[in-house]
C-alpha cells in the first residue's frame, strides 16, 4: 500500500510538472508572433525563476529577517541573538571550527587528489584505473555510512578491554599505552581534526576526477617543449602543467570549500557537536530543536550566509570573466 | 577555460643543447623503476582509502562474541578461527525496515533527479539559445546561488509548509513532494549550470535551420536538443540521484519519521553500537550497495559529467 501510494505521488508529480510546461507553452502560441517571441523565454525560465525565488531568495531574505526576533518568532529584539552568539565561548568556538575546517580539508583533498591524479597518470592504464578507482569509491558513500565507518576506525574501548577499533589497536599495540578515547579529546583540536579526516576521505576522490581529466587536456606539445628546454619533472608540473590546470584546481577548491563550509552530518553523526566539535551546520540544527530557537538559529545562519558572500562574488566574477572570452 | 600561456622555462643555451639530446634519448614513459616508485605511493594511498572500509565489511560478517572481544584484523589473520556469519545482515534487514525505507528512499530520490533536470533543461535552453530581458542578469543571479548553503531555506521553507498545512487542511510536512520540491530547487543552480555549459557547446546553426524550416522553440527542445544533451542530462542525473539518496538533512527535517528515508535508519542504527559494531556495520553495507553498484556502472558518463560542467 505505501509503496502503491508513493508509485501514485512519483507518477503524479511528474506529470504535473511537465503539464505545466506545456500548458503554458500552449497558452502562449495562441497569442499572437510579437507577444509569444516575448513571451516563450519566460515559460522557459518561469517555473525555474518561481522556485528559485520561493525556495532559495525569499528563504534567504526571511532567515535574515527571522534573525532579528525572539525564540517564538513574535517579539522584535534587534540584535540581541547576535551579541548573545558572539559572547559566547562556544560560539566562538564553533567560528573556530569553521575555519579550521575551511583551511585544512578543500587544501588537503585537493593536495591528494593531485598528487593520485599526476602519478596515476604514469603508472600505466591498468594500474591507474585501479588507483583511481579505490580513491573514488568514498564518493559514492553518505556522509552517514562515513561517519558510521570512521567511528569504528575511532571506537574506544575502556583499558583492559580488547580494542577493536583500528587507530586504538594501533596506538595500544605500538606504545604500549592507555586507548585513547579520540572523539573526546579536544587537546590541539584533535578530535576536530579526526572528523576533518573523514570528509577529505571523502572529497579527495571528487578532487582527483576533475584533476586527472584537467591533466589529460593538457597539451602535450607544451609538456614536450619543457622538457626539450632543459626542465625537469618538477619543472614541468609546476611551471607548465599547473598553470595550466589552474582554472580547475580552484573550481575543485571551491566546490569543495562551499560543501566544508555547511558541513552538518558528518559532526552530528559522529559527535553531535559534544567536546569542542560543532560547527555552524550544527550549530544550527541545535539552535533549532534542542533549544527550540529559531530566531538564534536563523542568526547562525545568518553568519554562515555571510561568510559566503564572498564566495558568491567570486563566482560571479569569474563568471563574467570567462563570458567576456568567450 | 581561460588560455593560460606558460610561463617560459629560461635555460643558457648549452644547457639546452645537452638537454635536447637527453630528452631526445628518454621516451615519454617513465622509467620502471619510476614507475614502481609512484605505484608505491599510489598504493600507499589505496590501502588508507580502502582500510576503513575493509574493516566494516570484515566486521559485518563476524559474530557478535568475535567482534566485541578481538578486532577485524585478528580474523584476516586467522579466518578459520572465526565464526563468519550472515546473520548480521538478516537483522540489520529488519532493524533498517528495509521493506518500508528503501522504498521511502527511492520515492524520493527518484522525482527529486527527474524533476530538477526537466525544470533545469527549459531553463539552460532559454540561457542558450533566447534572447530576453535580463539574461544575464538572471544567469549572474544562478551563479551566485550555486553555493548559498542549503541551511538559509530550511526553518522558513518548514515555516511555509506548516502555514500552508493549517490553511488547507492537507498534511505536507513529512510528504514525499515536500522533499522533492526542496531537493529540487537546491538542486537548480548546479544544473542550470552544467547543462548550460554543454548546450552552449551544441552548434548553433543547428538550431537556427529548424528555426528556419518552422520549428517552434519547444520542438526544438524535445526533438533536438534533449535527445543531444543526453551525456549531460544523464551525467547530471547520477550526481543529483546520489546526492538525495545519501542526504540526511532534508529528510530529517521535511520527512521526518513519517516517511523515513535509509539514511534516517541507518542513523538510528549508528546508536546501537553499544551492541557490537557487526550490526551496524552490516547495515551500513546494505544502504552503501544501491549508490556504489550505480557509481560504478555509470562511473564513465558520472566523470563525463562533472568535468562538463567545471572543466571546459
Amino acid at each position: 500500500m505505501q509503496i502503491l501510494s508513493a508509485l501514485v505521488s512519483v507518477v503524479g508529480g511528474l506529470a504535473v510538472s511537465f503539464l505545466i510546461y506545456l500548458g503554458l507553452n500552449f497558452v502562449v502560441q495562441k497569442t499572437n508572433r510579437k507577444w509569444e517571441a516575448r513571451l516563450l523565454p519566460y515559460v522557459f525560465i518561469g517555473p525555474v525563476l518561481v522556485l528559485i525565488a520561493a525556495f532559495l531568495v525569499y528563504p534567504a531574505v526571511r532567515t535574515f529577517y527571522l534573525s532579528f526576533f525572539n525564540a517564538t518568532g513574535l517579539a522584535f529584539i534587534g540584535f540581541d541573538n547576535y551579541t548573545s552568539l558572539f559572547g559566547s565561548g562556544d560560539f566562538l568556538n564553533v567560528l573556530l571550527n569553521n575555519l579550521l575546517w575551511i583551511l585544512i580539508v578543500p587544501a588537503s583533498a585537493v593536495a591528494i587528489g593531485l598528487l593520485v591524479a599526476v602519478f596515476a597518470d604514469k603508472v600505466g592504464p591498468t594500474r591507474e584505473k585501479i588507483f583511481k578507482s579505490t580513491i573514488f569509491l568514498p564518493m559514492a558513500i553518505s556522509f552517514v555510512a562515513a561517519a558510521t565507518i570512521w567511528r569504528f576506525v575511532y571506537t574506544y574501548n575502556p583499558p583492559g578491554q580488547p580494542q577493536v577499533g583500528l587507530l586504538n589497536a594501533i596506538v595500544t599495540g605500538v606504545t604500549n599505552g592507555d586507548p585513547v578515547p579520540w572523539l573526546t579529546v579536544d587537546t590541539a583540536k584533535l578530535n576536530s581534526i579526526l572528523l576533518m579526516i573523514v570528509v577529505i576521505w571523502l572529497n579527495a576522490g571528487f578532487a582527483m576526477v576533475l584533476l586527472s581529466a584537467a591533466i589529460k587536456g593538457v597539451p602535450e606539445e607544451t609538456i614536450e617543449a619543457s622538457r626539450i628546454d632543459g626542465a625537469n619533472e618538477r619543472q614541468t608540473f609546476f611551471q607548465v602543467i599547473v598553470p595550466q590546470i589552474s582554472t580547475t584546481i580552484v573550481a575543485v577548491f571551491i566546490t569543495i570549500l562551499i560543501g566544508v563550509m555547511k558541513i552538518f552530518d558528518i559532526v552530528y553523526a559522529m559527535t553531535g557537536g559534544a567536546y569542542g566539535t560543532s560547527v555552524l551546520g550544527m550549530e544550527f540544527i541545535n539552535q533549532l530543536f534542542s533549544f527550540g530557537n529559531p530566531g538564534k538559529a536563523a542568526a547562525v545562519v545568518t553568519v554562515l550566509m555571510v561568510a559566503v558572500i564572498p564566495v558568491i562574488y567570486y563566482q560571479v566574477r569569474s563568471y563574467r570573466r570567462q563570458e567576456t572570452l568567450r | 577555460m581561460t588560455a593560460v600561456i606558460p610561463t617560459p622555462v629560461t635555460v643558457s643555451t648549452d644547457k639546452q643543447d645537452k638537454a635536447i639530446a637527453k630528452a631526445r634519448t628518454r621516451s615519454l614513459a617513465p622509467k620502471p623503476k619510476k614507475r614502481i616508485v609512484l605505484s608505491l605511493v599510489l598504493l600507499f594511498f589505496a590501502v588508507l582509502w580502502m582500510l576503513p572500509l575493509l574493516g566494516l565489511l570484515v566486521t559485518s560478517f563476524r559474530s557478535r562474541v568475535d567482534a566485541t572481544s578481538s578486532g577485524w584484523w585478528t580474523a584476516i589473520a586467522d579466518p578459520f578461527g572465526q565464526q563468519w556469519t550472515t546473520q548480521n545482515f538478516v537483522d540489520s534487514f529488519i532493524k533498517l525496515d528495509i521493506g518500508t525505507n528503501f522504498f521511502n528512499s527511492i520515492a524520493v530520490a527518484v522525482p527529486a533527479t527527474i524533476l530538477p533536470i526537466m525544470f533545469a533543461a527549459f531553463a539552460a535552453y532559454a540561457f542558450t539559445f533566447m534572447d530576453f530581458k535580463g539574461k544575464e542578469v538572471y544567469f549572474a543571479t544562478v551563479i551566485g546561488l550555486l553555493v548559498v548553503p542549503l541551511q538559509v531555506a530550511l526553518v522558513p521553507i518548514l515555516q511555509a509548509y506548516v502555514q500552508l498545512q493549517k490553511a488547507l487542511g492537507i498534511q505536507i510536512v513529512g510528504t514525499f513532494p515536500a522533499a522533492w520540491i526542496v531537493h529540487s530547487a537546491f538542486a537548480l543552480p548546479l544544473a542550470i549550470y552544467i547543462l548550460r555549459n554543454y548546450m552552449a557547446t551544441l552548434p548553433v546553426a543547428l538550431i537556427e535551420a529548424a528555426r528556419v524550416d518552422g520549428a517552434s522553440h519547444f520542438v526544438i527542445f524535445w526533438r533536438l536538443i534533449v535527445p543531444m544533451s543526453v551525456p549531460a542530462l544523464a551525467s547530471f542525473a547520477i550526481f543529483q540521484f546520489l546526492w538525495v539518496w545519501n542526504d540526511y538533512l532534508v529528510a530529517f527535517i521535511f520527512l521526518g519519521n513519517r516517511n523515513p528515508v535509509l539514511q534516517q535508519a541507518l542513523y538510528a542504527l549508528l546508536g546501537q553500537y553499544g551492541q557490537g559494531w557487526q550490526g551496524v556495520a552490516a547495515g551500513s553495507f546494505i544502504t552503501i550497495i544501491v549508490p556504489v553498484i550505480l557509481f560504478f556502472s555509470l562511473q564513465r558518463y558520472f566523470v563525463r559529467g562533472l568535468t562538463a560542467g567545471s572543466v571546459k
